[in-house]
Protein backbone atom coordinates (compact mmCIF):
# COMPACT_ATOMS: atom_id res chain seq x y z
CA UNK A 1 0.00 0.00 0.00
CA UNK A 2 1.16 3.57 -0.86
CA UNK A 3 0.30 6.50 1.07
CA UNK A 4 -0.56 6.53 4.42
CA UNK A 5 -4.06 5.35 5.73
CA UNK A 6 -5.98 4.09 8.91
CA UNK A 7 -9.49 2.50 8.97
CA UNK A 8 -11.62 2.56 12.62
CA UNK A 9 -14.24 0.64 13.32
CA UNK A 10 -16.63 1.53 15.73
CA UNK A 11 -20.15 -0.01 16.34
CA UNK A 12 -22.92 1.82 17.91
CA UNK A 13 -26.42 0.97 19.54
CA UNK A 14 -28.29 3.14 17.73
CA UNK A 15 -30.22 3.63 14.31
CA UNK A 16 -28.36 4.69 11.14
CA UNK A 17 -29.82 7.76 10.99
CA UNK A 18 -29.33 8.78 14.11
CA UNK A 19 -25.78 7.84 13.54
CA UNK A 20 -25.73 10.21 10.38
CA UNK A 21 -27.45 12.56 11.87
CA UNK A 22 -24.90 13.27 14.75
CA UNK A 23 -21.88 12.91 12.65
CA UNK A 24 -23.40 15.78 10.08
CA UNK A 25 -24.89 17.84 12.47
CA UNK A 26 -23.36 21.39 14.47
CA UNK A 27 -25.08 20.62 17.30
CA UNK A 28 -24.27 17.12 18.32
CA UNK A 29 -20.99 17.66 16.62
CA UNK A 30 -20.10 20.18 19.40
CA UNK A 31 -20.07 17.55 22.10
CA UNK A 32 -18.14 14.64 20.98
CA UNK A 33 -16.02 16.81 18.56
CA UNK A 34 -14.09 18.71 21.23
CA UNK A 35 -16.29 21.69 20.74
CA UNK A 36 -15.48 21.98 17.08
CA UNK A 37 -18.02 21.70 14.54
CA UNK A 38 -18.39 21.57 10.24
CA UNK A 39 -20.21 23.26 7.94
CA UNK A 40 -21.36 21.62 4.83
CA UNK A 41 -25.06 21.20 3.56
CA UNK A 42 -23.27 17.49 2.80
CA UNK A 43 -24.15 17.27 -0.83
CA UNK A 44 -21.85 16.10 -3.55
CA UNK A 45 -19.63 18.98 -4.80
CA UNK A 46 -20.46 20.76 -1.89
CA UNK A 47 -17.86 22.53 0.50
CA UNK A 48 -16.85 21.48 3.74
CA UNK A 49 -15.40 23.79 6.86
CA UNK A 50 -14.41 22.45 10.42
CA UNK A 51 -13.80 24.93 12.99
CA UNK A 52 -12.61 24.69 16.43
CA UNK A 53 -13.40 27.12 19.21
CA UNK A 54 -10.04 28.43 20.05
CA UNK A 55 -9.09 28.57 16.57
CA UNK A 56 -11.96 29.30 13.97
CA UNK A 57 -11.15 27.30 10.85
CA UNK A 58 -8.87 24.74 11.08
CA UNK A 59 -9.69 22.32 8.21
CA UNK A 60 -11.48 22.42 4.76
CA UNK A 61 -12.65 20.55 2.02
CA UNK A 62 -15.32 19.17 -0.70
CA UNK A 63 -17.88 16.60 0.04
CA UNK A 64 -16.94 13.93 -2.79
CA UNK A 65 -19.67 11.86 -2.37
CA UNK A 66 -22.72 11.67 -0.49
CA UNK A 67 -25.33 9.10 0.27
CA UNK A 68 -27.33 9.69 2.96
CA UNK A 69 -27.26 7.83 6.01
CA UNK A 70 -24.82 5.97 4.65
CA UNK A 71 -21.53 7.25 3.12
CA UNK A 72 -19.97 10.30 2.68
CA UNK A 73 -16.52 10.82 1.11
CA UNK A 74 -14.77 14.35 2.36
CA UNK A 75 -11.68 15.58 0.78
CA UNK A 76 -9.93 17.28 3.68
CA UNK A 77 -7.27 19.36 4.18
CA UNK A 78 -5.89 21.02 7.20
CA UNK A 79 -5.27 24.78 7.39
CA UNK A 80 -4.24 25.58 10.42
CA UNK A 81 -0.77 24.00 10.58
CA UNK A 82 1.32 24.89 7.72
CA UNK A 83 3.29 21.76 7.90
CA UNK A 84 0.13 19.59 8.07
CA UNK A 85 -1.92 21.90 4.75
CA UNK A 86 1.84 21.35 3.06
CA UNK A 87 0.79 17.92 2.94
CA UNK A 88 -2.25 18.46 0.63
CA UNK A 89 -5.91 16.95 0.34
CA UNK A 90 -6.87 13.53 1.75
CA UNK A 91 -9.75 11.71 1.31
CA UNK A 92 -11.74 10.44 4.54
CA UNK A 93 -14.55 8.19 4.06
CA UNK A 94 -17.36 7.26 6.88
CA UNK A 95 -19.55 4.48 5.92
CA UNK A 96 -22.57 3.23 8.17
CA UNK A 97 -23.88 -0.11 7.98
CA UNK A 98 -26.46 -2.12 9.65
CA UNK A 99 -25.70 -5.09 11.60
CA UNK A 100 -28.74 -6.08 13.97
CA UNK A 101 -29.74 -3.45 15.95
CA UNK A 102 -25.97 -1.75 15.89
CA UNK A 103 -24.56 0.69 12.91
CA UNK A 104 -20.94 0.14 12.17
CA UNK A 105 -19.48 3.11 11.70
CA UNK A 106 -16.47 2.62 9.42
CA UNK A 107 -13.73 5.92 9.08
CA UNK A 108 -10.79 5.34 6.60
CA UNK A 109 -8.49 8.59 6.14
CA UNK A 110 -6.12 8.33 3.34
CA UNK A 111 -3.77 10.53 2.00
CA UNK A 112 -0.96 10.01 -0.93
CA UNK A 113 2.26 11.30 1.02
CA UNK A 114 3.64 8.21 2.82
CA UNK A 115 4.31 8.64 6.59
CA UNK A 116 2.17 11.58 6.48
CA UNK A 117 1.92 14.02 9.79
CA UNK A 118 -1.79 15.10 8.77
CA UNK A 119 -2.56 11.16 9.28
CA UNK A 120 -0.65 11.01 12.36
CA UNK A 121 -2.21 13.69 13.66
CA UNK A 122 -5.50 12.93 12.54
CA UNK A 123 -5.63 9.68 13.87
CA UNK A 124 -4.75 10.32 17.29
CA UNK A 125 -8.31 12.44 17.74
CA UNK A 126 -10.60 10.02 15.35
CA UNK A 127 -10.85 7.24 18.55
CA UNK A 128 -11.83 9.77 21.28
CA UNK A 129 -14.41 11.46 18.79
CA UNK A 130 -15.90 7.98 18.24
CA UNK A 131 -15.81 6.80 21.93
CA UNK A 132 -17.29 10.09 22.63
CA UNK A 133 -19.74 9.92 20.14
CA UNK A 134 -20.87 6.26 20.74
CA UNK A 135 -21.44 7.20 24.33
CA UNK A 136 -23.44 10.29 23.39
CA UNK A 137 -25.43 8.10 20.95
CA UNK A 138 -25.71 5.28 23.26
CA UNK A 139 -25.97 6.83 26.35
CA UNK A 140 -27.35 10.66 25.93
CA UNK A 141 -24.53 11.93 27.62
CA UNK A 142 -21.00 11.98 25.95
CA UNK A 143 -18.92 10.19 28.53
CA UNK A 144 -15.45 12.94 29.28
CA UNK A 145 -17.83 15.79 27.34
CA UNK A 146 -14.85 16.69 24.56
CA UNK A 147 -15.37 20.39 24.52
CA UNK A 148 -13.01 20.73 27.41
CA UNK A 149 -10.23 19.00 25.94
CA UNK A 150 -10.75 20.99 22.59
CA UNK A 151 -7.34 22.71 22.72
CA UNK A 152 -5.40 19.48 23.49
CA UNK A 153 -6.55 17.59 21.02
CA UNK A 154 -5.25 20.21 18.29
CA UNK A 155 -2.20 20.97 19.69
CA UNK A 156 -1.75 17.21 19.24
CA UNK A 157 -0.95 16.16 22.76
CA UNK B 1 -15.19 -7.09 25.22
CA UNK B 2 -14.74 -10.50 25.76
CA UNK B 3 -14.48 -11.38 21.83
CA UNK B 4 -11.00 -8.41 22.43
CA UNK B 5 -9.34 -10.08 25.49
CA UNK B 6 -9.41 -13.59 23.90
CA UNK B 7 -8.16 -12.07 20.18
CA UNK B 8 -4.84 -10.30 22.21
CA UNK B 9 -4.70 -13.26 24.72
CA UNK B 10 -2.61 -14.84 22.06
CA UNK B 11 1.27 -13.86 21.27
CA UNK B 12 0.82 -14.74 17.27
CA UNK B 13 -1.93 -12.40 17.13
CA UNK B 14 -0.36 -9.74 19.09
CA UNK B 15 2.61 -9.86 16.86
CA UNK B 16 0.42 -9.30 13.83
CA UNK B 17 -1.08 -6.07 15.35
CA UNK B 18 2.52 -5.01 15.94
CA UNK B 19 3.46 -5.68 12.67
CA UNK B 20 0.39 -3.84 10.99
CA UNK B 21 1.31 -1.07 13.89
CA UNK B 22 4.60 -1.03 12.41
CA UNK B 23 2.93 -0.88 9.13
CA UNK B 24 -0.34 -0.48 8.55
CA UNK B 25 -2.65 -1.61 5.15
CA UNK B 26 -1.02 -5.09 4.56
CA UNK B 27 -2.13 -7.85 2.16
CA UNK B 28 -1.90 -11.59 3.86
CA UNK B 29 1.12 -12.26 1.65
CA UNK B 30 3.41 -9.50 3.48
CA UNK B 31 1.64 -10.00 7.02
CA UNK B 32 2.80 -13.43 6.38
CA UNK B 33 6.95 -12.85 5.33
CA UNK B 34 9.24 -13.67 7.54
CA UNK B 35 6.78 -14.48 10.54
CA UNK B 36 7.34 -18.50 11.76
CA UNK B 37 3.68 -19.01 11.03
CA UNK B 38 1.87 -21.23 8.11
CA UNK B 39 -0.21 -18.87 5.78
CA UNK B 40 -2.92 -20.93 7.22
CA UNK B 41 -2.29 -19.84 11.17
CA UNK B 42 -1.80 -16.17 9.86
CA UNK B 43 -5.37 -16.49 8.14
CA UNK B 44 -6.69 -18.22 10.98
CA UNK B 45 -5.55 -15.44 13.22
CA UNK B 46 -6.50 -12.55 11.28
CA UNK B 47 -10.08 -13.90 11.52
CA UNK B 48 -10.07 -14.00 15.23
CA UNK B 49 -8.91 -10.37 15.02
CA UNK B 50 -11.46 -9.51 12.11
CA UNK B 51 -14.47 -11.13 14.59
CA UNK B 52 -12.94 -9.09 17.35
CA UNK B 53 -12.76 -6.31 15.47
CA UNK B 54 -9.20 -5.42 16.12
CA UNK B 55 -8.62 -5.41 12.45
CA UNK B 56 -10.35 -4.13 9.69
CA UNK B 57 -10.32 -4.90 5.80
CA UNK B 58 -10.57 -3.12 3.04
CA UNK B 59 -10.68 -3.69 -1.02
CA UNK B 60 -8.17 -1.71 -2.55
CA UNK B 61 -8.14 -2.83 -6.34
CA UNK B 62 -7.56 -6.72 -6.27
CA UNK B 63 -5.89 -6.70 -2.98
CA UNK B 64 -7.24 -6.70 0.14
CA UNK B 65 -5.69 -4.62 2.68
CA UNK B 66 -5.52 -5.60 6.63
CA UNK B 67 -5.72 -1.97 9.32
CA UNK B 68 -4.99 -2.58 12.71
CA UNK B 69 -8.09 -0.89 14.77
CA UNK B 70 -7.42 0.76 17.76
CA UNK B 71 -10.59 1.53 18.79
CA UNK B 72 -12.22 -1.27 20.92
CA UNK B 73 -8.54 -0.84 22.55
CA UNK B 74 -9.10 2.78 22.94
CA UNK B 75 -12.55 1.62 24.87
CA UNK B 76 -11.29 -0.74 27.47
CA UNK B 77 -8.54 1.74 28.20
CA UNK B 78 -11.01 4.67 28.14
CA UNK B 79 -13.38 3.06 30.61
CA UNK B 80 -10.72 2.71 33.61
CA UNK B 81 -8.31 5.97 32.65
CA UNK B 82 -9.75 8.64 34.37
CA UNK B 83 -9.78 12.08 32.35
CA UNK B 84 -6.96 13.37 34.18
CA UNK B 85 -4.77 10.59 34.51
CA UNK B 86 -3.38 10.24 30.96
CA UNK B 87 -0.52 12.92 31.39
CA UNK B 88 0.45 11.22 34.23
CA UNK B 89 0.31 7.16 32.94
CA UNK B 90 2.40 8.99 29.96
CA UNK B 91 4.56 9.93 31.65
CA UNK B 92 5.54 6.83 33.84
CA UNK B 93 5.40 5.33 30.19
CA UNK B 94 7.94 6.85 28.51
CA UNK B 95 9.86 6.97 32.18
CA UNK B 96 9.47 3.29 31.93
CA UNK B 97 10.54 2.83 28.38
CA UNK B 98 14.02 5.29 28.60
CA UNK B 99 14.93 3.03 31.61
CA UNK B 100 14.03 -0.25 29.98
CA UNK B 101 16.19 1.30 26.55
CA UNK B 102 19.21 1.24 28.50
Amino acid sequence: MTGSSFVYVTYIRAPRQKVWDALTRPEFQKIYWFGGHQESDWKTGSSWKMFMPQHGLTDSGEILESDPPNRVVIKWRNEFRPKLKEEGYSRCVMELATEGDLTRLTISHTIEKENAQFIEAVSGGWPRILSSLKSLLETGAAHGDTRTTAQQAHDGT
Amino acid sequence: MDAVFRALADDSRRQLLDRLRDKNGQTLGELCEGLDMSRQAVTKHLGILEAANLVATQRRGREKLHFLNPVPIFDIADRWIGKFERGRLRALSDLKKSLEAD
